[in-house]
């Protein structure tokens, strides 16, 4: 059977390039396996240059990194079976090292396939209904949400059908799959943002207008590289019916006036400062006047269809807090440090979302090894309905744990390593992988986390100095999402060393502001003392509740360089 | 075995990745190495030409991807190292997983 076989009835409800798990999706994701594995087949024969193979290896996710090729698997929007983790960790001990590393996107990435291996790894992911495809590439990369969809208290709505939509309706998308740059959309459905809406190209959040009708808020022009901006209001109320049709429309425009002359310019978040927002608003307005919108006609039926793959789990009936979980809670300081940090509020009473820290004090941030991989699909069985998430924060989310099994999932956690009770706190660093492993990067990224996550190791302090978002990125690129981070850090090359400089007030959230310059750029050697003093001068002048991006708001990026200066007289460089 | 060392000029060696199994890997008086240690040395402009010519003819009978020259110094018992931070973490490995890469392969604990 294939996609185009003449046996199939035609699908359902479907647009032109819809994507979905079902035998039509599985039957493409197999088609594309193949067809991958014969390019690869022509390659290694030579049949193919590589100036010719490039765009087929990019394609599914490819790269050629600095010491071996680069696969990166898509999880869209992070959502994960525990059936597809272990496929994960199969793949990792098969074909790779054992182990893989979770990005900021929401992807997996396996840092050493070996290209004759590839097509067979991505017939392993196709037997659990996963894929690289989109994953690179200058088209509609994986979409993105919120990692408590489903589950947080605040949420208004559940992002993932949504994102679903989108994901069905970019997969394959011809006229977008050779757009100026790669295009990122990110969505959420919550009165907090967890899905940094505000630095994707396109972020939407799911919002109900006076008339009580669901619809979305259009941000557009968002992103960080080299040159960060925050993402713009396109429209304030875009009804459900109209999504489909109005991103084909935004995405035209784009693909149409996107620079293709300089690669540096030629995001959406440029073309919107330099073309002007209004202006923009009204190209997009005139191309969704004037489209043919049939093809992309909401389709109720279409939304329950795919709303009931996200259906909640049959949850049990129980009291909102578990008399058994406060009684470990005061029996176990360490437990209690985890459930005050780790865990999260659920809108289902007696249950709880547990945050599953990919940092260890010292360790890799992202990296999980095949053995944690399995245990936390264990935990999911275990505990949560099969389900996990992978956040963009580089950590395992775990959402639906009964608050009667917190001790006993925290415990079998700890046996796995997976037990840091540091979820928000300083040592949850975001990292690129950096020079230790990136072909672009001009600084390694990740023993700058650990060198960090050492300094401050002391966990009673971590909670003393609150929520504190450290972002690290090896190069402009700005993977590690540097900018928006409360002190973002960029690893840059200066006169032949890696030098790094420091940024303050960087926030992903819906407050997203770009980070302010510290000053010139510190040693590798520097930046923890650069760090400490920071806090050290948070610490001293901060007032009750406030977090650090609040305290730096308050007293100003003034104040903060200056401490930072007074610390440079005795060394730290700055 | 070095050579005299000439002010004017910095030896250098030939990297590339090799297609099939994306590896560094560098060239040497037989053909494509794994090693380090076995690259050949470039001294002069006449013999960095050499080295240029082997990697685009390896890039054109798609045996290699990506080869190009790179700066090295190298010790009183001839062994090269790249001048370049970057290109030490290429020859060596992740700095922060030794037992990955090529360090942990010429200890015998890598599988390339």
């Amino acid at each position: 059977m294939t996609a185009h076989d003449p046996a199939l009835p035609p699908r359902p409800n479907s647009a032109p390039t819809i994507y979905a798990y079902d035998e039509y999706d599985r039957a493409f994701v197999r088609e594309r396996v193949a067809e991958f594995r014969g390019q690869v087949e022509r390659r290694l024969a030579g049949a193919l240059t590589e100036e010719e193979f490039r765009p087929f290896r990019l394609m599914n996710g490819l790269y050629l990194q600095l010491h071996a090729y680069m696969l990166r698997v898509a999880i869209p929007y992070g959502s994960l079976t525990s059936r597809q983790m272990r496929q994960l960790a199969y793949i990792a001990d098969k074909w790779d090292k054992g182990y893989g590393h979770f990005t900021t996107r929401q992807n997996l990435q396996y840092n050493w396939p070996k290209l004759v291996d590839v097509p067979d790894i991505l017939e392993a992911l196709a037997d659990v209904d996963m894929h690289a495809i989109q994953t690179s590439g200058n088209c509609i990369r994986n979409v993105t949400a919120d990692h408590f969809a489903g589950v947080a208290a605040d949420e208004l709505e559940d992002p993932r059908p949504t994102a679903e939509f989108l994901r069905q309706w970019s997969s394959a998308h011809a006229e977008f799959s050779f757009l100026p740059r790669k295009f990122k959309i990110a969505v959420s459905g919550a009165e907090h943002d967890r899905a940094a809406i505000k630095i994707h190209d396109i972020g939407l959040r799911i919002v109900k207008n006076a008339e009580g009708a669901i619809g979305y808020e259009v941000i557009v022009g968002g992103g960080l590289g080299r040159t960060p901006f925050v993402g713009k209001l396109l429209r304030e109320f875009l009804p459900r019916a109209d999504l489909l049709a109005y991103l084909e429309a935004i995405l035209r425009v784009y693909n149409r006036f996107g620079r293709r002359d300089n690669k540096y310019k030629a995001r959406i978040k440029i073309l919107v400062h330099e073309t002007g927002l209004d202006e923009i608003r009204a190209q997009v307005e005139a191309e969704h006047s004037a489209m043919d919108r049939a093809p992309f006609a909401y389709d109720a039926q279409e939304l329950e269809r795919v709303a009931a793959a996200f259906a909640p789990p049959a949850y049990e009936s129980l009291p909102a807090h578990s008399d058994g979980f406060e009684k470990a809670k005061a029996e176990n300081a360490e437990f209690a440090a985890f459930a005050a940090v780790n865990v999260a509020p659920h809108k289902v009473p007696g249950y709880a979302i547990v945050t599953v820290s990919l940092k260890p004090i010292g360790g890799i941030p992202g990296d999980a090894t095949s053995a944690q991989m399995r245990a936390l699909a264990d935990a999911a069985d275990t505990y949560g309905f099969g389900e996990l998430r992978v956040s963009h924060e580089q950590n395992i989310i775990l959402p639906h744990v009964k608050q009667d099994d917190l001790l006993a999932l925290w415990r079998d956690l700890a046996a796995a390593g997976l037990s840091t009770a540091n979820a928000g706190l300083i040592s949850d660093i975001i990292s690129c992988p950096g020079l230790d492993y990136c072909a672009l990067a001009t600084a390694r990224s990740i023993p700058i986390a650990q060198a960090i996550s050492q300094r401050f190791a002391d966990l009673e302090r971590q909670r003393l100095i609150g929520t504190l978002g450290i972002k690290i990125s090896g190069c402009i690129n700005a993977c590690g999402h540097h900018h928006v981070g409360a002190i973002g850090i960029l690893g840059l090359e200066k006169k032949g060393v890696e030098s790094y400089q420091i940024t303050l007030g960087g926030d992903p959230t819906l407050s997203a502001s770009i980070g302010e310059l510290l000053g010139p750029g510190v040693s590798a050697e520097e930046v923890p003392d650069v760090i400490e003093s920071l806090v050290q001068f948070y610490l001293a002048e901060r007032r009750d509740g406030e977090a650090f991006i609040d305290t730096w708001r308050r007293l100003g990026h003034k104040r903060f360089k200056e401490s930072a200066r007074r610390e440079g007289e005795d060394g730290s460089g700055i | 075995m070095t050579r005299p060392a000439n002010p004017k000029f910095s030896p250098k060696i030939l990297l590339a990745s090799d297609l099939a199994e994306g590896d560094v890997v560098f060239w040497g008086q037989d053909g494509w190495e794994r090693d380090l240690l076995r690259a050949k040395i470039a001294y002069d402009e006449a013999e960095v030409a050499t080295l240029d010519a082997a990697g685009k003819a390896a890039i054109a009978a798609n045996r290699v991807v990506d080869a190009y020259l790179v700066d090295v110094t190298v010790d009183a018992a001839g062994a090269p190292a790249p001048s370049h931070f970057r290109e030490k973490f290429r020859a060596a490995g992740p700095s922060v997983r030794r037992d990955l890469g090529k360090q942990a392969w010429l200890q015998g604990a890598g599988n390339r």
